[in-house]
């Protein structure tokens, strides 16, 4: 048997909707993925800090506050710094189209929006850790 | 990986290894989270392997004793690692020993080991761990749910948590009662089964609990009691791990072979001990015949 996705589901900084996260939690424990879920209000280094101690494939940061453009530039520095820069990192919530360019050029490898379908989500996410291959 | 964790096996056996238990929402993971900072206070690294369930459905699991954790996040002198038990019954997931291991190597010099808090295997954490403690909390029901469980008597630290609330006294008081009846408590002559109430709000109880794990190793360094321990946690290990290398290498046989048997159960030409003991005996034979194959190419 195939060791299940690993995924962190972090919220950072002041952003305290979690019932998108919740349900994406949810949605992919159901598809068989362990989910660690970091609870509210956590600082990129911690964000990153578990990610490696738990040693998942995806950090997924869900983000409905507007704050995602200076946090992600300090989520990558801090993975860079601590020689993690192969973790796939995602991002969900909401955030405008005209951000999404740039944080994917930051290196967000997808960046789910409001009502992006749980299976969505789940597909986009196996075929990520798919493309990386094995570990 | 295996050669890499009969090495660390090996290496390992330093660290002290605390087991917490307790049924879910008793308090486990925010005690954990307390006691690790107050270890950190005495310049104590922490390791902490914390279990939650798997869904019996997907597979898949919601890891979130780490919530309960947070002020730990970023400090280098604990790690903390979650994990689902996937389909392990007992509480504990097959991988936690290993990742027990591999902090005890990496110098944590103690590993809090958090259950899942389910069912009447949680008494295995007996068998994984230096010192047990049993949570039993006020307000979920049952004045004390670990009756219900059966895990009582592993207990070496009797802990009522949630101490805060009013209704914990009742709690400390029918336990302290079974603990004089002598049904509630690890039977050894060398200690005596403490009960502490803690609130991790308040922040009562939490040396004393720290306290008492420490004279609990102690007692049982100076005694008989670490060295039965010792061996019991060997055994423990042994059997189970025998258990998953048989499953592991059987499963896939049993199930490709269980068609045809499966038939005659369903058409009552035989029972299901007779026809279990012929799919266990032909499987068998089917993995030495592989055996043989592969020696031979
Ligand atoms: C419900 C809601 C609230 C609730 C939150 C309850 C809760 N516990 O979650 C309450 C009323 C508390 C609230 C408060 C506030 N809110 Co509000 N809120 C909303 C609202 C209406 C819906 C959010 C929601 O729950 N959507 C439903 C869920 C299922 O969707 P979702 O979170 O987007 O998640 C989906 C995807 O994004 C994706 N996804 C989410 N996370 C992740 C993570 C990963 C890894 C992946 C792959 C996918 C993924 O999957 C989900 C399913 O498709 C939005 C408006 C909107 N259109 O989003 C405003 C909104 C987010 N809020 C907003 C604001 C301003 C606030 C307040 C500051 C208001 C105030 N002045 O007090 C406060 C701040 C509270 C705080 N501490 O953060 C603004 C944010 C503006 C911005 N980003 O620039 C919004 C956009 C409204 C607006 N148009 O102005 N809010
Ligand atoms: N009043 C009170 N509530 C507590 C205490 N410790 C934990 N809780 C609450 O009990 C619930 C379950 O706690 P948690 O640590 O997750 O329990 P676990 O499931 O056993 O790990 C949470 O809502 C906690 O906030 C305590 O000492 N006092
Ligand atoms: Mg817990």
């Amino acid at each position: 048997m195939a060791a299940p996705i690993r995924i962190l589901l972090a919220k950072v900084g002041l952003d305290g909707h979690d019932r998108g996260v919740r349900i994406v939690a949810r949605a992919l424990r159901d598809a068989g993925m362990d989910v660690i879920y970091s609870g509210l209000h956590r600082t990129p280094d911690e964000v990153v800090t578990v990610a490696i101690q738990e040693d998942v494939d995806i950090l997924g940061v869900s983000l409905l506050s507007g704050a995602h453009m200076t946090v992600f530039p300090k989520i990558f520095e801090r993975l860079r710094q601590q020689g993690a820069d192969d973790m796939i990192v995602v991002a969900g919530g909401v955030m405008p189209d005209e951000d999404v360019a740039a944080l994917k050029a930051m290196g967000v490898k997808e960046i789910l929006l409001q009502d992006t379908l749980p299976q969505v989500i789940v597909d986009t996410l196996r075929r990520l850790v798919a493309e990386r291959g094995p570990r | 990986m295996r050669p890499a964790l009969a090495r660390i096996y090996r290496l390992a056996g330093r660290a002290h290894i605390v087991g917490i238990t307790g049924v879910p929402g008793s308090g486990k993971s925010t005690l954990v989270g307390k006691l690790a900072q107050k270890l950190r206070a005495r310049s104590m690294r922490v390791g902490i392997v914390a279990i939650d369930p798997s869904s019996p459905y997907s597979g898949g699991a919601i890891l979130g004793d780490r919530v309960r954790m947070s002020e730990l996040a970023t400090d280098s002198g604990i790690y903390i690692r979650s994990m689902a038990t996937r389909g392990a019954t007992g509480g504990i997931a097959r991988a936690a020993l290993d990742a027990v291991d591999i902090l005890d190597v990496a110098g944590f010099e103690t590993v809090i080991i958090e259950t899942v808090g389910v069912g009447q295997d949680e008494v295995e954490i007996a068998r994984a761990s230096h010192t047990t403690v049993v949570i039993s909390a006020p307000g979920l029901g049952d004045q004390i749910q670990a009756i219900k469980a059966g895990i009582l008597e592993i207990a070496d630290i009797h802990v009522v948590s949630k101490c805060d609330r009013s209704d914990a006294n009742r709690t400390l008081t029918d336990l302290k009662q079974m603990l004089t009846l002598g049904t509630a408590g690890t039977a050894a002559k060398e200690w005596i089964t403490p009960v502490i109430a803690t609130s991790s709000v308040s922040g009562q109880g939490i040396d004393e609990l720290l306290d008492a794990v420490g004279r609990h190793r102690h007692v049982a360094l100076a005694t008989e009691l670490g060295a039965q321990r010792a061996l019991a946690i060997a055994e423990f290990r042994l059997q189970k791990t025998a258990e998953n290398l048989l499953l592991g290498r059987y499963a896939k046989i049993v199930v490709e072979n269980s068609k045809p048997l499966a038939l005659r159960l369903m058409r009552r030409e035989g029972d299901p001990y007779t026809l279990a003991d012929e799919l266990l005996n032909s499987s068998l034979q089917t993995e030495h015949e592989h055996d043989a194959r592969s020696k031979i190419a």
